[in-house]
C-alpha cells in the first residue's frame, strides 16, 4: 500500500518536473528593426527625463503612491490613447482619477516646459517600462498637440 | 499510519507560522518590533481603509474608513468572548472620512467636508446609527489634504483641521518655478484649525473661529490634558527640489521637518511662507517667497514644540494617559507616521509609531521608535511599498494602545505585560 502511494507521488512529481523543463521557449523576437532600436534609444533618453521630472511622484518603480499619485503600470492612461497621454503632460491633470478601483487625487502640474522630443522620449519610456509594452511616441505627435 | 504521521509532521511548521501571523500566539508580536516587555496582537484585519479610531470604556472599537466598505463608513468592532480578538463587526455611516472621537456621551465622526455626532447610550453604544446630527458642514474639500481630523477640549469645543489644497500656495500648484501667491488666499478657508461648538447644529465657517493658521495639513491632533492645550502634527511641504539650484534631491528628501505644534488661539505656524529646518533649527523663508535656503522668515510665526524627519507623514497623535505602560510613557505622546513618498529617489522612511517623552507638558528628550515593522520588510520601507501603514491611534480602557492601518485594514493592540 505504502509503495503504491509512493509510486503515484513519484509519477506525478516527475510529470510536473518534465512539463516544466519542456515548456516551449517563447518564439524568437522579430529581428530588431530600425523602429525598435529607435524606440530603445528614445526610451533610454526618456529614462533620464523620468528621473528628474516624474520619479519624485510616480516613484522609481512606476507604482505611484496610494491615494495620491497614480501608478503608471498596466493602465490605459499610459499604454492607451497617445493623444490623452500627451495632453496630460502638456496640460497637467487636476481631477480624481480611478485606476483598478483606487482613486488618486494629487494634482499633476503641466509639464509644457519640456521639449517635444523630451516628452516623446519620456512617454516612450513609460510605455515600455514597468512591464508595459506599447508603441513609441514621436516629437511630431507632441508638437501637433501643443498649441 | 506512519505516513499519516509524517504528513502531519510536515504540515506542523506551516500551522505554527499561520498561528503566529495571526498574532494570536503572541510570540512574534504580529510582526512588530517593540520595546522589551510589550506585546502586540492583530485584533481585526481587512476591515477597509482604517483611518482614525476610538475605543469606548467597554472596549468596543469604532473605526472611520476613508472610503465606504460594503456601504459603511464607520466600523464597530467588538470582542464578544473576551479573548481579545474583535470577533464581531458591524457598520454604519454612509460617508468616507478620517476623523472620529468620543466625548461626553457622543461619538463624533467626519466626512471630508462635514462633522456628525451620534448620541451614545449608557453602554457607549450608538443609539441611532442612521440619523446622526450634522454639527459642521461646508468645509473646503478640494481633493488635496482633504481629510478632516477632529479632537475636543473640556469646554464643549471641537477642533477640526482644514488642510490647504496646495503644496506651497504657488500660482500653479507644484509647478517648477511658479511663485508663491501674495497673501496666500487659501488661508481664508483652509490651512489651519477651526474651532466649533460640539453641540450646535449646521455650523460652517461663519459660526466657528479660525483657531490657528499657517498649518499646511494636519492629520494627527490631540488635546493635551496637562497643558489643557491643542497639539497638532503638521505634514510639511513637499518638493523643495522644484528649486534645483537651491535644493538637490538629498536636501529635498531631508527638508523640512515634520513638526509638532502646541497651539493657542490666534497662532500662526507660517505655512506657506516658511518651513522649519531641523538642522539649522530655524524657520526658513520658502523659496516660492524669495527664500534661498538660508534666509530666515518672520519671527511672528510660532516655533514647533518638536521636530521629526521630513516627509514621514504623521497621521495620528495620542497623549498617553493610561496606567498599563511603564511610568515614562504617562502623558507622553505617541505619533503614528504613515510613511514617506516625497523622499524619492532617496530611500523612503517611516511606517512606524514613535514615542515622544514629555515632562511638565512639554516634549522632553529625544523621540524613539516605539513600534516598527508595519511595512513588512526593510525593502518595502525603502521602496515605499509598505504592506501596512500606521494611520490612527487610540487608547483602550485597560491602557493598551490600538494602531490602525489604512492599507490592509489591520487593527493592532499593543499591551505591556512584563514588570
Amino acid at each position: 500500500m505504502k509503495v503504491f502511494l509512493f509510486l503515484i507521488l513519484f509519477v506525478f512529481s516527475s510529470l510536473a518536473l518534465y512539463s516544466q523543463v519542456r515548456k516551449p521557449k517563447a518564439p524568437a523576437k522579430a529581428s530588431a528593426g530600425a523602429s525598435s532600436s529607435l524606440l530603445k534609444l528614445s526610451a533610454g533618453r526618456g529614462k533620464v527625463v523620468y528621473a528628474v521630472n516624474c520619479l519624485p511622484c510616480h516613484q522609481a518603480d512606476g507604482g505611484g503612491v496610494p491615494n495620491l499619485n497614480p501608478p503608471l503600470i498596466q493602465t490605459p492612461y499610459v499604454t492607451g490613447d497617445k493623444t490623452r497621454l500627451i495632453t496630460i503632460i502638456l496640460k497637467g491633470l487636476d481631477k480624481d482619477i480611478e485606476i483598478n478601483g483606487d482613486t488618486y487625487s494629487n494634482p499633476m502640474p503641466p509639464h509644457d516646459f519640456l521639449k517635444d522630443q523630451e516628452i516623446a522620449d519620456v512617454l516612450t519610456y513609460i510605455r515600455n517600462a514597468f512591464g508595459n509594452k506599447a508603441g513609441a511616441v514621436t516629437a511630431p505627435e507632441v508638437k501637433k498637440l501643443r498649441k | 499510519m506512519k505516513l499519516l504521521f509524517i504528513v502531519l509532521l510536515a504540515f506542523l511548521p506551516s500551522l505554527i507560522i499561520a498561528q503566529q501571523q495571526n498574532g494570536k500566539a503572541g510570540t512574534n508580536n504580529a510582526g512588530l518590533t517593540l520595546p522589551s516587555g510589550f506585546n502586540a496582537i492583530i485584533v481585526a484585519d481587512n476591515i477597509g481603509k482604517a483611518r482614525h479610531l476610538a475605543v469606548t470604556p467597554q472596549g468596543d472599537i469604532l473605526v472611520k474608513l476613508a472610503r465606504l466598505k460594503d456601504g459603511k463608513g464607520i466600523i464597530r468592532l467588538r470582542d464578544t468572548n473576551g479573548d481579545g480578538i474583535m470577533d464581531s463587526q458591524t457598520g454604519f455611516g454612509n460617508y468616507g472620512g478620517t476623523g472620529i472621537a468620543i466625548k461626553n456621551g457622543y461619538l463624533y465622526a467626519s466626512s471630508d467636508q462635514e462633522v456628525f455626532r451620534y448620541k451614545l447610550n449608557d453602554k457607549n453604544e450608538v443609539i441611532d446609527p442612521e440619523s446622526p446630527e450634522k454639527i459642521i458642514t461646508g468645509l473646503i474639500n478640494r481633493r488635496q489634504h482633504e481629510s478632516k481630523s477632529v479632537t475636543l477640549d473640556n469646554e464643549g469645543n471641537i477642533y477640526v483641521n482644514v488642510g490647504a489644497y496646495s503644496n506651497s500656495c504657488q500660482v500653479q500648484d507644484r509647478r517648477q518655478g511658479s511663485p508663491g501667491r501674495d497673501g496666500c488666499p487659501i488661508l481664508d478657508s483652509a490651512g489651519g484649525i477651526w474651532q466649533f461648538k460640539a453641540s450646535k447644529l449646521n455650523q460652517s465657517y461663519g459660526d466657528g473661529a479660525r483657531y490657528a493658521t499657517g498649518l499646511r495639513n494636519v492629520v494627527g491632533l490631540d488635546w493635551n490634558q496637562q497643558d489643557n492645550a491643542l497639539f497638532v502634527m503638521q505634514h510639511g511641504r513637499d518638493q523643495l527640489n522644484m528649486f534645483p539650484s537651491l535644493y538637490d534631491s538629498k536636501k529635498s528628501a531631508d527638508l523640512p521637518a515634520e513638526c509638532m505644534y502646541m497651539l493657542k488661539k490666534g497662532d500662526n505656524a507660517g505655512w506657506p511662507y516658511i518651513y522649519y529646518d531641523p538642522f539649522l533649527k530655524k524657520k526658513i523663508l520658502s523659496p516660492e517667497y524669495g527664500g534661498d535656503g538660508k534666509k530666515e522668515g518672520s519671527s511672528k510665526y510660532i516655533d514647533p514644540a518638536a521636530a521629526y524627519p521630513a516627509h514621514l507623514a504623521p497621521n495620528a497623535l495620542l497623549f498617553y494617559t493610561g496606567n498599563l505602560f511603564p511610568g515614562k510613557y504617562k502623558n507622553g505622546a505617541f505619533i503614528a507616521f504613515h510613511g514617506s513618498w516625497n523622499r524619492a529617489p532617496e530611500p523612503q522612511a517611516g511606517f512606524f509609531v514613535v514615542f515622544q517623552p514629555f515632562k511638565d507638558g512639554k516634549p522632553y528628550g529625544d523621540w524613539e521608535v516605539f513600534a516598527d515593522g508595519f511595512s513588512g520588510s526593510k525593502e518595502a520601507t525603502e521602496t515605499g511599498r509598505a504592506q501596512r501603514r500606521p494611520c490612527g491611534l487610540a487608547q483602550g480602557p485597560d491602557g493598551s494602545l490600538y494602531v490602525s492601518d489604512d492599507n490592509r485594514g489591520t487593527i493592532y493592540k499593543i499591551a505591556f505585560s512584563a514588570r
